[in-house]
């Protein structure tokens, strides 16, 4: 077993892409992600890891370069946060397109304008269509052990795909956590070295990235969809390998006070958190409420989704991100296209919660229960609402 | 080998071997293709081409086929030099730690004058400055020829093109062409050429001198497209030698900063033998081809004079 010390997450990340032996790091600096890129920086300047650190001039050069060491057979990780991820967006469905397994950690932050520093999900939502894997994670063991989980399956023959990382800027990012870190032992016994079946080879020369006439690219759209869906299975066996290995176990739903109860918090990221808090002090008062969280954003987990959510009353939806103009939140959403084919459908109520770094507190987690009872005692079912705003 | 005995046996000492394959998808009269054909044959097997989306993209990589014989990647139209970048870097990291045997594989990046000039520039200068060992190749033709013969900062003065078209106030492109290598320049690499498709052997011999150097080298080659300036297809080659003749495009090369002229042209020919064959300025009064005649022997001269500094 690892030993356990109190660590920044950011270090973790950067400490457990060391652990990965990562060959190639390509980034650009952005707040809150730039602890790091820092720290893997001197990670490879102090000697602990042998890698090429890449210090690019943006961060769409950034995911280009990652996009060109990972199809020379490299190892890559990169990390970044909202306006980078947004120049990164072209490239995105490139590096997802062509199968090219890049780790990447987003340290989630909200879009300008205005400009804001502050944590939501306003960032991984605009790239929720890029055609890479996207988890979320919690806190501290969850992001370090999430980084070399996502080695694992993004390498993996059958998947070959690009994963992004996603954890909260600052109340996650920022925070020191008690963090069980990995041995080489069990590093090694659960990643494998990076073995791509093709790679940029003056022996055996490959052309990548060529035209697709329309006579090809459907199909290679189809094989994308096939690909992204047929991931979660080597998704939940690394997460069982893994639990293996550090004694961790992970799923793509998660449930917390959850099985008997009629009303359920849905929340996805650090958040999740203290909304746990909150389902404690209302079980405590006597009220049947749980927490679902979601860990596997793409590709979305219908069926574990429709096993979690289906029977119960309402449904407390609870979105980082507000699609403007648009349906509520983009969490909400897909979760009622999950569940519209079911007989008998929940009732779901929608709370778009703590955009641009507003605090969300245990007392808004039991104002926004109040409104779920309500809906559960027969009330009217709200639109959705932008939790704490001023009039 | 000495460079002169390159010249004077070139043409016999060129591999046979075709890395670049005939049946691509380029027009009747390509230079740039010629430009691909070329630099692999300087370069050989041992090189990894990183493509930006244009002409030379799209002509040679249509799924399932391919005219490369090396391995070859496209990502997108602005990011040649990243992807060089992170393929060097990736190469370098994998034989340091002993993951690929230890050998010496040229990394080439190339883009047209519009995916070099205009929206990669920041690429470019960002991969220049880091000092990846690599060479970035910039095959001119002077508009962005793929999307249909829009201007770009490599288009020169007078040209009319589908957006700096020649019309009853508009002269066509009234602007003057960028200086890639003089940019280069500044990023204080060991290596920066212009070189021209016309002059094949300069060319190759360029390239190579690009490729010995360790650091970033970067050519610039001057390749005519008959289709973007309306002109017969047979002409291709000997418009490139007359763009050298005019000062329209010369030929030199920029070792450690030191400039030196590779084709001297000490008696300029008039400008309006190279542009009398083109579509592309044949709306050009005798006034705008006197300023540009005047624009491009002032920036002969100082060239000319640089390289005689260089000389001191
Ligand atoms: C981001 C982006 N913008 C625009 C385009 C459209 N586009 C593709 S190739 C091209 C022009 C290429 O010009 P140049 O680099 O000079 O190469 P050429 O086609 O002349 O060989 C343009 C505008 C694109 N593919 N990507
Ligand atoms: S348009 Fe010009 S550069 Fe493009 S393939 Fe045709 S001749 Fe070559
Ligand atoms: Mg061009």
């Amino acid at each position: 077993m690892g030993t356990r010390i109190g660590k920044e997450v950011s270090i973790g990340i950067a400490e457990a892409a060391m652990m990965a032996d990562v060959d190639v790091v390509s980034a650009y600096p952005i707040t809150p992600q730039t602890h790091v890129v820092e720290h893997l920086s001197e990670l490879v300047a102090d000697g602990h890891l042998d890698a090429e650190f890449v210090p690019v001039e943006s961060e769409h050069t950034a995911m280009s370069t990652c996009c060109g060491s990972v199809a020379a057979g490299a190892r890559t990780f990169t990390a970044t946060s909202s306006q980078g991820l947004a120049l990164m967006h072209e490239i995105l469905f490139i590096a997802s397109g062509m199968r090219l397994p890049i780790v990447m950690a987003v340290a989630n932050r909200s879009l300008s304008a205005p400009i804001s520093i502050w944590n939501d999900h306003g960032d991984v939502m605009a790239e929720r269509d890029t055609g890479w894997l996207q988890v979320f994670v919690e806190n501290g063991q969850d992001a370090y052990d999430h980084i070399l989980w996502a080695f694992r399956v993004a390498e993996d023959h059958g998947v070959l795909l690009p994963i992004m990382v996603n954890f909260d800027g600052f109340i996650v990012s920022h925070v020191v956590e008690s963090l069980e870190e990995w041995s080489p032992e069990e590093v090694r016994r659960f990643l494998p070295p990076y073995d791509p079946p093709y790679r940029l080879d003056v022996d055996n020369p490959w052309t990548f990235g060529p035209v697709g006439i329309p006579d090809i690219y459907l199909e290679t759209r189809k094989a994308h969809d096939e690909a992204l869906l047929g991931a979660k299975a080597t998704m939940v066996k690394a997460w069982s390998e893994l639990a293996d290995v550090v004694g961790r176990q992970y799923y793509p739903v998660e449930q917390y006070k959850a099985d008997d109860a009629d009303i359920v918090f849905l929340s996805m990221g650090g958040i999740s958190e203290t909304c746990m808090t909150a389902v404690d002090e209302l079980r405590e008062a006597g009220k049947k409420v749980g927490l679902v969280r979601l860990r596997l954003w793409r590709p979305f987990p219908f069926d574990e989704v429709k096993a979690a959510l289906g029977g119960r009353k309402v449904i407390i939806a609870i979105d980082r991100a507000l699609s403007t103009g648009g349906p509520g939140g983009p969490v909400a959403s897909e979760v009622k296209a999950a569940l519209y084919g079911l007989e008998t459908r929940p009732q779901v109520i929608e709370f778009i919660a703590g955009l641009g770094g507003r605090d969300v507190t245990v007392g808004d987690f039991k104002q926004m229960y109040e409104k779920g009872a309500a809906v559960a005692a027969g009330g009217p079912v709200p639109g959705y609402e932008l939790l704490g705003v001023r009039a | 080998m000495s460079s002169e005995l390159t010249n004077v046996f070139a043409a016999k000492m060129l591999p046979q071997r075709e890395l670049f394959s005939p049946g691509h998808r380029a027009c009747q009269g390509c230079a740039p293709a010629l430009v691909m054909r070329y630099m692999l044959k300087a370069l050989g097997p041992d090189t990894i081409i990183c493509n930006s989306t244009g002409c030379m993209e799209i002509i040679s990589s249509s799924y399932p086929e391919s005219a490369w014989g090396v391995p070859w990647i496209h990502v997108a139209f602005e990011n040649s030099a990243a992807v060089a970048s992170g393929v060097e870097a990736g190469l370098k990291a994998l034989m340091r730690k002993g993951k690929i045997p230890q050998r010496r594989i040229t990394v080439l990046a190339q883009a047209g004058d519009g995916g070099s000039l205009d929206i990669g520039l920041q690429a470019i200068s960002g991969a220049l400055e880091r000092g990846h060992d690599m060479i970035y190749l910039c095959y001119d033709n002077e508009a962005y020829m793929n999307t249909g013969i829009q201007r770009s900062s490599g288009t020169p003065f007078g040209a009319s093109t589908t957006t700096s078209p020649a019309g009853a106030r508009s002269f066509g492109q009234s602007t003057w062409k960028k200086s890639l290598a003089e940019i280069a320049v500044a990023h204080h690499i060991p290596y920066v050429a212009t070189a021209s498709v016309s002059y094949p052997f300069d060319f190759m011999e360029k390239l190579k001198k690009a490729d010995a150097v360790r650091g970033p080298a970067l050519v610039h080659v001057f390749a005519p497209c008959p289709t973007g300036w309306r002109c017969p297809s047979e002409l291709a080659i000997r418009l490139g030698r007359l763009a050298v003749q005019t000062a329209a495009f010369p030929l030199y090369e920029v070792v450690n900063g030191k400039y030196r002229i590779t084709q001297n042209v000490p008696h300029l020919k008039p400008l309006r033998v190279y542009l009398e064959s083109q579509g592309r300025f044949r709306h050009l009064t005798d006034d705008l081809i006197d300023e540009l005649q005047q624009g491009l022997r002032e920036r002969y001269a100082a060239l000319v004079a640089k390289a005689e500094a260089s000389q001191e």
